[in-house]
């Protein structure tokens, strides 16, 4: 890749660049398995009685990829991208940032190759073996040991807000892999986790939890805190708004884990301390997602042609309903119907496709026409694909809540008699048309992540076909 | 910004200086995970229900079922499968009685599931025939017609790794696993020519039957 922007000289764009052209391309990948799998759960038939491609193996394989492939990706793009600009420095290390980019992109591969094998660690959103595990805390301490070393040199007196969040992210994130990763090998295909029963469930949803609220939410509300100001051309709403918002956050969510764990054998005062805090985070959630949302006050319509933009606001839109939505489902009379159902996973996909995927595909698009210092192939292609991302988000989730909902009641409904209504197979029968809706929801969501590919791919042969500015000027 | 006769902000001392947000970070955010982790190491009451010894005939799983349990694991059967009753009435009659701690305190990792696309397992042990299961486990449809589930014919046809066995009682018994010398000799012998199929289906039927619960007592206190 080229150096075209005359801010290259100050600044490793390249590694940016890379990070940001995987991103797009993990995206496609991550939802195309997604929509495979969700397939499967409509149409068992495409399991194909293949053991590489059933639905036990290709789903850690979707969460691996979306969370990990897509949202690290996104991740190391943007953080890199905000802590050069914010600190007005070039990285601390070039080496060490391209170190991390080829060390990510081995563990991506690593996991593509080992999780349809069925070599797992069986803990959910932790399935890579311990050897996996192993570079993975290696590469990740080089990715945080070369961000603060960025921040220790930088040039500007006070460090940005994006910053922030992007270091709680990277330390936290640390302390979850290292702990819920620690385990027993047997040899490179197996090993056991270090805790029994109830300890590992702590633990696994203390991490399970906090990879949503660190890496999925902190690390994406750095995201939010650099790319709305900068899209809209407005300083963030509230300075005091955003310090609270951070300190809240990081104190906060790391205690809701528990609330994965209503009614388990875990003891009764872990989940419903989970579940006090979880109440309690809706403020903070709120008030970072109203901070954003209150930078456009007086500019709203920026929001009538700018589809950039409308990609990072309607992220928000997304977050406030889900940070709404979880606490509710933490409340322990909630939780009894939701916990087990398709309501988790609409949940989970309001966050990941309508918070985390929208607010990193506006800030991709940011990024892209930046880095490459031109406009975007076709803002048509923009729009359709915020149109499709936005519809097939709200069909999956609108899906999911129909059928966990539905699941709920089902299983708990009894007659006059006090038997149960229904068997458990009517309820999987019943579920038949939502899952076939997700399935499509999701497939609409992915035409618009093609879309995005294609359109970020002509943008890119554009402006590496044009003299650049950098150059013209030379 | 503060001026140099006012004094900063401990906000302000964060922004300013790299190392002091590293590590107020660095302590903050381990105070949860504190809270709620450690003390269910040492809480007596975290694993006692108290079970009397009639009760409690919990033990680690025997080579056969270890094996079974690493296909179950190994297959991600834990995506669509919960092991964890919650002390509904519903699930009770569905399901039998609410899980308890003692249950899977042999369980390296724990598999209670987040998720029931297929039922609770629980208790699954003893509720269906060995060859239910194997046609089960071969074709679902066939048995259930409106299941979701996939076939699973390779386990019909692959053989345990009887190598391995020992090994892995050896790693489970660091963690505190109670596996005996015998235990691990005899391993090799135990799952000798045993089916992947046969090793799944023996885990399945040991499936919470390791406590005798009594009717009406209180086990979650």
């Amino acid at each position: 890749m080229s150096a075209i922007t005359t801010d290259d000289k100050t600044y490793n764009f390249d590694v940016v660049r890379a990070f940001t052209i995987c991103a797009v391309v993990y995206l496609v990948v991550g939802a195309l398995v997604g929509v495979y799998i969700a397939s499967e759960l409509a149409w068992p038939v495409l399991n194909f009685d293949s053991p590489y491609i059933t639905f036990g193996r290709l789903r850690p394989l979707h969460t691996n990829a979306v969370i990990f492939a897509f949202g690290g990706c996104t991740l190391m793009a943007t953080s890199f991208y905000v802590v050069q600009r914010t600190c007005h420095v070039r990285v601390w290390s070039d080496k060490m940032a391209w170190f991390v980019f080829w060390g990510w992109n081995l563990v991506i591969v690593l996991a593509v190759i080992t999780l349809p094998l069925g070599m797992t660690s069986g803990k959910e959103y932790a399935e890579l073996e311990w050897w996996i595990d192993i570079i993975i805390a290696v590469v990740w301490l080089a990715y945080m040991f070369n961000f603060i070393m960025t921040l220790a040199i930088r040039k500007t007196s006070h460090i940005y807000v994006a910053n922030w969040f992007f270091l709680g992210m990277m330390i936290m994130i640390t302390y979850l892999h290292v702990g819920n990763s620690l385990a027993i090998p047997v040899d490179f295909t197996k090993s056991y986790s270090m805790f029994p029963g109830v300890q590992d469930a702590m633990i696994q949803w203390w991490y399970g939890h906090n990879a949503v609220g660190y890496f999925l939410t902190a690390g994406f509300l750095g995201i939010m805190y650099y790319f709305i100001p900068k899209q809209a051309g407005l300083p963030i709403f509230s300075y005091r708004l955003s310090v609270l918002h951070f300190w809240a956050l990081m104190f906060g969510y790391a205690w809701l884990g528990a609330h994965h764990l209503q009614y388990t054998a875990l003891p009764d005062w872990t989940g419903s301390l989970g579940a006090a805090v979880s109440i309690a985070m809706i403020i903070p959630s709120w008030g970072g997602a109203l901070n954003g949302l209150l930078t456009l006050s007086g500019a709203w319509h920026k929001l009538r042609d700018d589809y950039i933009l409308r990609f990072l606001i309607i992220s928000l839109a997304f977050y406030a309903m889900s940070t709404f939505e979880g606490p509710v489902m933490s409340v322990k009379t909630v939780n009894a119907l939701s916990h087990y159902t398709d309501w988790t996973v609409g949940h989970v996909h309001s966050g990941a496709l309508g918070w985390v995927a929208m607010v990193s595909i506006g800030a991709i698009y940011h990024m892209v026409e930046r880095m490459w210092n031109t406009k975007m192939y076709s803002t048509t292609l923009v729009s359709a694909h915020f149109w499709l991302a936005t519809i097939g988000a709200v069909i999956y989730i609108c899906a999911m809540w129909v059928s966990g909902i539905m699941q709920g009641l089902m299983w708990r409904a009894t007659d006059d008699y006090g038997n149960l209504t229904y068997t458990f197979v009517e309820s999987v029968a019943a579920m038949h048309p939502f899952y076939a809706m997700r399935a499509i929801g999701g497939m609409i969501f992915l035409l618009g992540a093609v879309i995005m590919l294609y359109n970020i791919v002509m943008t890119v042969r554009g402006a590496e076909k044009q003299p650049s500015m950098a150059t013209a000027k030379a | 910004m503060a001026s140099n006769n006012e004094k900063m902000s401990f906000q302000e001392k964060t922004e300013t200086n790299v190392w002091l947000l590293v590590a107020t970070l660095a302590v903050g955010l381990t105070v949860a995970g504190i809270v709620e982790i450690v003390p269910l190491f040492y809480l007596p009451q975290t694993m006692d229900a108290g079970l009397t010894e009639e009760e409690d005939n919990v033990r680690p799983y025997t080579a056969l079922e270890l094996e079974g349990r690493d296909i179950y694991i190994r297959e991600g059967c834990y995506t669509c499968h919960s092991q964890m009753i919650r002390p509904f009435r519903d699930e009770k009659e569905r399901y039998g009685h609410y899980s308890i701690a003692a249950e899977s305190k042999y369980d390296h990792p724990f598999q209670w599931g987040s998720k029931r696309t297929g039922p609770d397992l629980a208790r699954v042990g003893g509720k269906y025939s060995d060859e239910w299961h194997f046609q089960h486990m071969m074709c679902p449809k066939c048995v259930v017609p409106d299941s979701v589930m996939p076939n699973y014919p390779w386990l019909a046809d692959a053989v345990v790794d009887h190598s391995m066995t020992a090994k892995k009682m050896s790693a489970l018994s660091m963690v505190g696993v109670p596996y005996t010398e015998a235990d691990m000799a005899g391993a090799a012998d135990a799952v000798k020519g045993k089916t992947e199929m046969e090793a799944m289906i023996a885990y399945l039927q040991v499936l919470g039957t390791m406590v005798n619960f009594q009717e009406g007592k209180d086990y979650r206190k």
